[in-house]
């Protein structure tokens, strides 16, 4: 329905908005540059003390060293396979269980209150069992990262399945459609919106359940180094790393957005 | 010929704080290839009604029969357009008018290419691969009964179909809902609130009570007009009466 030929005034504004967004683009980019630049110059000049905040040139040194010997990718690929197993995990799981709740209402007026409480409950509290279970090493971690979504996920996915008009499945009875068919053909459908914003704060939830994880038993990962560099006082691996992990829950989230996108493109 | 009778029907909802009476003993039959329109206050128990024409839920007591079988479930002689049009946002007007033929597996050539003439004669072919935000209401409450019409259904249960349309919008689509309905050559029993309404597109209208609904009256509408369409029935000179003597019938004070 686009046309490509606009009066003046309309090519006027669609450059006014054009300026503006490559305004706001460019002032995020001033940001970002103006930070790292004055904690650069403020440590060099002793304004404040670089063993303990650390210094961006001798950040990219310590990321040329373990660059060298091989281990930059290997940390970053840990912790990142890990958050998307334990968030992928999380998800689909969360929805099962929410499909069955959806599917027997007695179900899920039992099972009520002890969603209630394992909601409230702060799931690193189960770490330390989870690990005396299946043992130190990834598995562990990704179940941690499993705990803390799976509740919120059973929960937003459950209330969105509820929410679906009840004139829309009435519609549907009126074909004759059986309860799987309802599933399929409304209830799913119509709650993506909501389980996409449940993934989205998913991502957040699993890179905490990672990195707890993997402060309690990792021998690698973003999460290992950032309490191995703390222990031996190296500023300089612990603020790499966090500004590693930032980049990449970025970009898991921005997958998540792109995902976003494709299954919604009937609203645009 | 009666296509539809309905037999001493009662309707009891039960809920923790309540037991409402939506019907009691209603009796009625619709002919085959008649367009009959109920009418009754708001709350009275007519969607209640459809519903259980529909099959939806069983009736407390009574019984539907629809070409000599009673209806106990939903069956695909009837089809049943809801007030708003529920159209699916997340499919397109092709596959939403598919949707009634894809849960039945009815989804063949055949099906196909009977929706396609529709499309082309109604004219909506040109929209099939918009999605539903992108039409008009009118519009859509014709992918609605298209979506209907899809099953071929016999009898066709409307509930205030044109309830959420404006004024001009609601005389211009009852005029093409009523020939679409007549060219298919289908029975119509249809629900509601517009006195004019029901007076216009109906060959009777039946007056229910306040709830629970019982049956008050029922009306042959004979209109002087040829070829008789909604449109044309607003000016015949018995609209008025029968608009007044309704009124009368449906005897709604305000509070
Ligand atoms: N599922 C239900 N459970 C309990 N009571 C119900 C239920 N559905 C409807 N009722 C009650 O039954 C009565 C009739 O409802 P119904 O929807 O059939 O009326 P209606 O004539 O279609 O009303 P309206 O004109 O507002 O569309 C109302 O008093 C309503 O509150
Ligand atoms: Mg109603």
């Amino acid at each position: 329905m686009l046309s490509n030929n606009f009066s003046k005034e309309h090519e006027l504004y669609l450059r006014a908005v054009k300026r503006r967004k490559a305004a706001i683009i460019i002032v995020q980019i001033l940001i970002l540059i103006i930070f790292f630049v004055q904690w650069e110059l403020t440590a060099k000049y002793k304004i404040v003390d670089p063993f303990l905040v650390s210094q961006p040139s001798r950040m990219i040194k310590f990321m040329g060293k373990l660059y060298n010997e091989g281990m930059l990718f290997r940390h970053i690929w840990v912790t990142c396979y890990e958050t998307v197993i334990g968030f992928l995990l999380g998800t689909i799981v969360g929805t099962l269980i929410a499909i069955i709740l959806w599917w027997s209402d007695f179900i899920c007026k039992v099972l009520d209150p002890y969603l209630v409480v394992l909601n409230a409950l702060p799931k690193i509290a189960l770490g330390p069992i989870l690990i005396f279970w299946v043992g130190n090493g990834k598995t562990a971690i990704i179940l941690i990262a499993l705990t803390i979504s799976l509740i919120v996920t059973i929960i937003s996915v459950l209330t969105g399945f509820k929410e679906v008009d009840e004139d829309k499945i009435k519609l549907l009875k009126t074909f004759g459609a059986s309860k799987s068919q309802i599933l399929r053909y409304v209830v799913f459908p119509s709650s993506i919106p909501t389980m996409i914003s449940a993934l989205k704060i998913n991502v957040g939830l699993s890179y905490v359940g990672v990195i707890v994880g993997e402060f309690l038993v990792a021998k690698e990962g973003l999460g290992f180094l950032i309490v191995f560099g703390g222990q031996v006082a190296q500023l300089d691996m612990v603020m790499l790393s966090i500004i590693i992990l930032s980049i990449a829950a970025y970009l898991m989230y921005e997958a998540v957005a792109i995902l976003e996108k494709k299954f919604t493109v009937w609203k645009s | 010929m009666s296509k539809l009778i309905i037999e001493n029907l009662s309707m009891i909802y039960h809920t923790i704080e309540a037991e409402t009476k939506a019907i009691d003993n209603l009796s009625l039959e619709v002919l085959e290839g008649e367009f009959l329109s109920i009418i009754g206050p708001s709350g009275c128990g007519k969607s209640t009604l459809l519903s259980v024409i529909a099959g939806l839920f069983p009736p407390s007591s009574g019984r539907v029969i629809l070409d000599n079988m009673e209806i106990t479930k939903p069956c695909n002689k009837v089809g049943y357009m809801l007030q708003r049009d529920h159209l699916f946002e997340w499919r397109n007007i092709f596959s939403n008018i598919t949707l009634g033929l894809e849960i039945q597996g009815k989804c063949n050539n055949e099906s196909i290419l009977n929706i396609e003439s529709m499309l082309e004669k109604y004219g909506l072919s040109s929209f099939k691969n918009y999605y539903p935000h992108q039409l008009s209401g009118g519009m859509r409450q014709r992918v609605a009964l298209i979506r209907t019409l899809a099953i071929d259904p016999d009898i066709l249960l409307l509930d205030e179909p044109f309830a959420a349309l404006d004024y001009q919008t609601k005389l211009a689509v009852s005029e093409e809902v009523y020939k679409i309905i007549k060219q298919e050559g289908k029975t119509a029993l249809m629900v509601t609130h517009d006195i004019s309404e029901a007076i216009a597109l109906s060959d009777r209208v039946a007056v229910l009570s306040k709830r629970p609904a019982r049956l008050k009256n029922i009306y042959d509408i004979k209109l002087s007009v040829e070829n008789r369409t909604p449109l044309k029935s607003r000016e015949a000179p018995e609209f008025r009466h029968y608009f007044n003597a309704i009124w009368k019938e449906l005897d709604i004070h305000v509070e």
